[in-house]
């Protein structure tokens, strides 16, 4: 019988959702939080006293750049919240470098890496900082973004989409946005809330649905 | 001209997003086809320091509490390759998972079945030069939900891989061979086969160890290296 170590069956394994029981494994304390060391990304109102195990995110360096909060909602095609979803960012700091292994110093500063689950309302909320411009394709330069992964209940493998700023520069010759139909542009695009506050929502189908990349 | 890829693309293993026999799919699942970018750097580099953002490793599940968690205790090891069949050294693999008896520590499972005080049900290791993973754990048991009537989910552990890129990223879940919950489930039967298979653990003599622990296979496959660009 064929499985898992079967050389006729070698290949990529297949994705499976993460189900709604993912809180006490994967979004830990101060994983949402890039630049400093709240709590922010855990949801421990839905885990047994005893049983919290998750990491609590040390103290960081300081990072430099702008510092910036996100927030927003995932909500599915009837409008209603996503309760159970939970969102990745990567990201490369405010000078446009990703941490690589080319460069380690960067990583225990700025890990570029969150994660955040949602809550009751679908509401998710990152702390990090601006991202600087980095290459694009050929001799392009991309518009500063986020990369972002959705996951959750009844999303069977992640979705993938970007977040950009509106006021952000090279936006229109953007090589990866200029991919996209201009009228759902909008949905990648963050609206400044506040001074450093910034609104994304992840619309998971319907109308204005989000636009999300085969990568 | 676009530049190759470095990562390959989802092979025809892959789900769908939109599988109607799982229902939740059916408001979660974007409705327009998803549009097709190359892979810049911000795909094809990834979070470095995993043990340095998320803690050390937490490999025996059934070591975190005072006393031993009820069940079968098992072994759950094997590789993170590429799709070559190079080893993803340095990789985390995060797990989590129900009970014996399938019930999840989560507030919100509100199954009827036991709740053991000596069982968390989580772990996260990082894979070694070989890309060799292991955990020690006790084996889940199946567990009710809500899709359909009368629909228990197999036997399963939950698994979280960062690997080298955010191209990369896998969640899966582990299946233990010959349970007869596989064909009707419609978390796993979203995975066509033959590729569903590849869900599928062996149950391993060499990794079982005697008087202690039954030992299962599970090697975990990432995209591998993207198609060698044609010569112009
Ligand atoms: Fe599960």
């Amino acid at each position: 019988m064929a499985d898992n170590q079967s050389p006729e069956r070698f290949g990529q394994t297949p994705w499976q959702t993460v189900g709604p029981f993912f809180h006490y494994a994967l979004p830990w304390k101060g994983g949402a939080d890039l630049v400093g060391t709240s709590d922010l990304g855990a949801r421990p109102d839905l885990i047994p006293s005893g049983h919290d195990l998750l990491h609590v995110a040390g103290p960081r360096g300081p990072v430099a750049g702008d510092i910036i909060e996100i927030t927003g909602r995932v909500t599915d095609g009837a409008g209603e919240a996503v309760p159970d979803a939970l969102v990745e960012i990567w990201q490369a700091d405010s000078a446009g470098r990703y941490p690589s292994e080319a460069d380690p110093s960067l990583a225990p500063a700025f890990p570029g890496f969150g994660r955040a689950a949602t809550d009751e309302d679908g509401t998710f909320r990152f702390r990090t900082i601006r991202p600087g411009r980095v290459p694009g394709p050929g001799n392009s330069l991309q518009a500063s973004h986020i990369a972002v992964g959705v996951l959750g209940r009844g999303l069977i493998k992640r979705l993938v989409t970007r977040l950009y700023f509106e006021d952000g520069e090279g936006l229109e010759d953007d090589p990866i946005l200029g991919l996209v139909p201009a009228a759902r542009r909008a949905t990648l695009v963050a609206r400044r809330a506040g001074d450093a506050l910034w609104r994304f929502d992840i619309r998971l189908r319907g109308e204005h649905e989000t636009v999300f990349f085969d990568i | 001209m676009a530049e190759p890829d470095a990562y390959a693309r989802e092979d025809a293993g892959q789900p769908p997003s939109l599988h109607p026999p799982y229902k939740s799919t059916s408001l979660r699942s974007p409705s327009r086809p998803l549009v097709r970018i190359p892979q810049t750097l911000t795909e094809t580099t990834g979070p470095r320091d995993a043990a340095g953002l998320m803690g050390p490793a937490m490999a025996d599940l059934t070591a975190h509490h005072a006393g031993v968690p009820q069940g079968q205790r098992i072994i759950v090891a094997g590789r993170v390759l590429d799709e070559r069949g190079r080893p993803a050294a340095n990789t985390l693999v995060e797990i989590w998972q129900a009970n014996a008896a399938g019930r999840y520590i989560h507030a919100k499972d509100q199954w009827d079945a036991p709740i053991d005080p000596n069982f968390t049900g989580m772990g996260r290791v990082i894979t070694d030069a070989e890309g060799r993973y292991q955990f020690v754990t006790v084996r889940p048991g199946a567990y009710p939900w809500g899709n359909h009537d009368n629909a228990w989910r197999p036997s399963h552990i939950h698994l979280s891989l960062l690997g080298p890129a955010f191209a990369t990223r896998l969640v899966t879940q582990m299946y233990f061979p010959d349970d007869p919950l596989i064909p009707l489930d419609p978390i796993a039967c979203a995975v066509p086969q033959p590729f569903r298979d590849r869900l599928v653990a062996r149950f391993d003599l060499d990794t079982t160890r005697p008087s202690w622990a039954l030992g299962y296979l599970f090697d975990l496959v990432l995209r591998g290296p993207g198609a060698t660009p044609m010569e112009a």
